[in-house]
């Protein structure tokens, strides 16, 4: 299974959801398949991703949050699964997919590719009610769809392989595209949230 | 020498009448009774990471929902998260108030504190982060509201470093 096949699968689910992704490939792919107002791209500060996602689903309890993270980045902030079991936003999918390499910075293999580190084990010890496994587009399909119908916080592991778009680069500066990104948030109504700064 | 209570109220007073909803922070000495008032409080959302830097991806989540937040953490919190203000809050021009407990500095009775302490205005000062010490209680209220109008009009990070003078009795 190949994570641009996944991402191609959910895109029409996201059309009305605020998308997190990590940098690099998966922030490639995504945006190769269309850019919305309502994606973010980190494209550093590898780990906080899952973090933005919280931030975003306990402020915005009416709107629907994905984030789209790899084993990568969510290695250097494992405490993250923790942090979401603990406030549980039911709002929030965590999409991990896990190509066991670091493939954006040189393909070096990372602490999952033997299968020793287990990331559907470690969430699941923090605390995450929710929590699948998918090695294949049909599982990941049905996995995110039942999160999508769930209405509550999910973590979706996806066994991917270690390759990535053939290119790189957008026509989105990174400022750009977190004003532009508020500014859709902005111009929701968010009866719920009920502050604006 | 014990936390002071009462100007642990006077920030908290401060935080709220600066139109602070939303909170996050790791839990320090210094910083408990604070936290403890967040807790109880029904219009302060309080968020407990388990490491600060998760605190800056939080407060990102915040300002892009248009909540106003602010982040409570020791110092070496703050140096434990500064690849998450560097290269999300600065690169990405997304404003963070932090308040932030000075321990190590002036008076500290505590060898495993120092070194944080000594280095932490130099290492905000790199960061080009703008800074103000908290250390009178009839001031600490006006300060907080002037760390968060800075912040959203810069666009930046901010830090009002809170001294043994405010925070201790």
């Amino acid at each position: 299974m190949e994570r641009a096949e996944c991402l191609q699968m959910i895109y029409p689910e996201l059309e009305d959801t605020l998308v997190v992704t990590i940098m690099g490939a998966c922030a490639q792919e995504l945006y190769n398949l269309g850019h919305r107002e309502n994606f973010f791209y980190l494209q550093h500060a590898m780990g906080l991703a899952s973090s933005i996602g919280l931030g975003l689903a306990t402020h915005l309890p009416n709107e629907r949050v994905v984030v789209l993270d790899g084993d990568g980045s969510v290695l250097m902030n494992l405490g993250t699964f923790a942090t979401l079991a603990r406030y549980r936003p039911r709002n929030l999918i965590h999409v991990v997919f896990d190509n066991g390499s670091l493939l954006s910075t040189g393909g070096f293999e990372s602490q999952t590719a033997s299968g020793l580190t287990d990331l559907d084990a470690i969430a699941r010890g923090a605390g995450i009610v929710h929590v699948a496994m998918a090695v294949t587009t049909l599982d990941f399909g049905e996995a995110f769809l039942a999160a999508v119908e769930r209405q509550d916080l999910s973590v979706i592991i996806a066994k991917v392989a270690p390759v990535g778009p053939d290119h790189y680069g957008m026509d989105l500066q990174l400022g750009e595209n977190a004003f532009r990104f508020r500014r859709w948030i902005q111009g929701r109504a968010h009866p719920a949230a009920g502050h604006t700064a | 020498m014990t936390v002071s209570y009462d100007n642990s109220k006077i920030i908290f007073d401060g935080i709220k009448a600066a139109g602070i909803k939303s909170i996050s922070a790791l839990p320090e000495t210094w910083l408990g009774p604070l936290l403890q008032r967040a807790e109880d409080d029904p219009d302060i959302r309080l968020l407990q990471v388990a490491k600060e830097e998760e605190a800056i991806g939080i407060a990102a989540g915040a300002y892009f929902a248009g909540t106003p937040h602010i982040l409570l953490m020791q110092n070496h919190g703050f140096l434990a998260a500064i690849n998450g203000i560097v290269s999300l809050a600065q690169l990405y021009r997304i404003p963070l108030c932090m308040l932030i407990a000075l321990r190590g500095h002036w008076g500290e009775p505590y060898p495993w504190h120092t070194r944080g302490g000594i280095v932490t205005e130099a290492v905000l000062r790199a960061l080009e982060i703008p800074i103000e010490y908290a250390r009178d209680p009839q001031k600490v209220a006006k300060q907080i509201r002037e760390a968060w109008t800075f912040s959203q009009s810069s666009l930046s990070p901010v830090a009002l470093l809170l001294t043994r003078d405010l925070m201790e009795d």
